[in-house]
């Protein structure tokens, strides 16, 4: 099951420029939650923060608070924690390459040490079930690599990868991004059905996406939480002006 | 992403329902001004403007959809575009009210001229200032003159109401006149719906502009209880 992330004045930099500044928000658990913004408003800094990938480039770094469930992250536990809890999904799909469908999915898990071969069949899967991608590929899996799959396949071939190491939270950065209309409308249809089971943050530049998949939604502008209410009053009826404005395409 | 093509298209809307707006006024106070005056060709008028009106309606909601299908608006765009489509809507049935008038006012014309104990001009009066008002509050975007308009609905009610008891006495007591008074009672009715629609269009203008949806609250409206009722 998701678990609430909970951020408290969350600061992050790169070198000098200050890029996410007293970011206040409480994710609930087992909701879809949208991101929206003008490029460079931090909504990617964000999420890296929600993961601590921020921090792996060298210039950057982040105060603040965020809890995932009971956890500190930035207090209680190490980034390779973390990532098991959490797990990402980025705009353009990465598989590896060089390894089948299955060693994909399995990736993750076997890098944790995993070796029982009964159980990772299992996982591998449930994943790709869960990532509704198992119908297509069930009878390639060690045949196919994950790179042979079309960019929809990928991408949730990468969910799939997210989902096997039983994650709470799913991270998307524009994961819908660099697909076509019909693959776009699986992975919408895929956050619909995951997240009865985690809590997804999806940052995306469609709005409309945004309206279709979310229950909430924060918008960011210049490093700062403008708003964050619900999908239907930021889309119906904003509270702040700023948001009313890059929504109905005034500026951005 | 400024998108001055939508924006454009917004205003032609808007434009476009002014002209839909100035129509629908037109054909009920020259309905009103045929049954004061028993002049039919004022009633020929009144039906010549329903065909106009009938089509501006059809343009307008074309137009509304495209930019729905096209643009996906969010906010105050959608609000304005959902707005338009239902202001529309009761502009075509003013048109439609100004039109059975004017067939009234055909019928009396054929009648003898009595005293019926109903001010129509009053009434009639009355509710062409909240069309009025209504529509000067779509073009000034003010709430607060739309919810006067709210305000204004209970007065037509209760003159629609009045007049259905004072004709329905005269129909039953005095049968050699019931044919007139049946007709004054039918404009009373079609007065009454336009202060209706008058008042919808009310509430879709607080819609419009606030984002509150003020539709079935008129009372808690009038006492001054929940100015932004029921924020969507």
């Amino acid at each position: 099951m998701g678990v609430g992330i909970e951020v408290i004045n969350l600061n992050a930099w790169y070198g000098t420029n200050h890029t996410l500044q007293d970011i206040n928000l409480n994710i609930p658990a087992n909701h879809a939650t949208a991101l929206i913004g003008p490029s460079g408003c931090g909504k990617s800094t964000f999420v890296r923060c929600i993961n601590r990938m921020h921090e792996t480039n060298p210039i950057a770094r982040a105060t603040g608070t965020v809890r995932i469930g009971d956890l500190d992250i930035y207090k209680d536990a190490k980034p390779v924690q973390i990532r098991r809890r959490v797990g990402m999904v980025f705009q353009r799909p990465n598989p590896f390459p060089t390894m089948s469908i299955y060693d994909n999915v399995a990736a993750g898990l076997k890098l944790n040490g995993f070796a029982n071969h009964r159980v990772l069949d299992e996982i591998v899967e449930k994943s790709l079930k869960n990532s509704a991608l198992w119908d297509e590929v069930k009878d390639d899996l060690k045949k196919k690599s994950g790179a042979s799959l079309s960019g929809g396949q990928q991408q949730r071939l990468c969910i799939a990868r997210a989902l096997a190491v039983d994650p709470e939270v799913l991270l998307m950065d524009e994961p819908a991004s660099a697909l076509d209309p019909v693959s776009t409308s699986k992975i919408e249809d895929l956050i619909f059905q995951l997240k009865t089971q985690y809590t997804i943050v999806i940052v995306t530049h469609n709005m409309q996406q945004a309206a279709r998949v979310a229950e909430k939604t924060g918008f960011f502008l210049n490093g700062r939480m403008v708003e964050f209410d619900s999908t239907h009053k930021i889309f119906t009826n904003p509270s702040d002006k700023r948001t009313e404005d890059y929504i109905t395409g005034r500026f951005g | 992403m400024t998108r001055i093509r939508f924006q454009q298209s917004l205003d032609d809307l808007k434009e476009n329902l002014l002209v839909m707006a100035g129509l629908a006024e037109q054909a009920i106070q020259r309905a009103i001004e045929a049954y004061r005056v028993r002049d039919l060709s004022i009633c020929d008028l009144v039906s010549r403007s329903e065909l106009a009106i009938d089509r501006l309606e059809r343009d307008i909601d074309q137009a509304a959809l495209d930019l729905l299908a096209m643009e996906q608006p969010t906010a105050i765009d959608l609000r304005f575009i959902l707005s338009v489509i239902k202001i529309n809507a009761d502009l075509e049935r003013v048109g439609d009210a100004a039109k059975s008038i004017s067939d009234r006012v055909r019928q009396i014309e054929q009648l003898a001229p009595v005293d019926l104990p109903v001010d129509i001009p009053r009434m009639a009066a009355l509710a062409s200032e909240m069309v009025r008002k209504s529509l000067q509050a779509f073009i000034e975007a003010d709430p607060e003159l739309a919810r006067s308009v709210l305000a204004m609905d209970d007065a037509v009610d209760a003159m629609n109401r009045a007049a259905y008891k004072a004709l329905t006495k005269v129909m039953e007591e005095q049968n050699h006149i019931a044919a007139q008074a049946l007709n004054a009672l039918m404009i009373s009715r079609s007065l009454e719906r336009v202060a209706d629609h008058a008042t919808n269009i009310a509430e879709d203008i607080i819609f419009w502009v606030q984002g509150s949806d003020v539709r079935h609250r008129k009372s808690v409206i009038m006492d001054g209880n929940d100015p932004h009722a029921m924020s969507s």
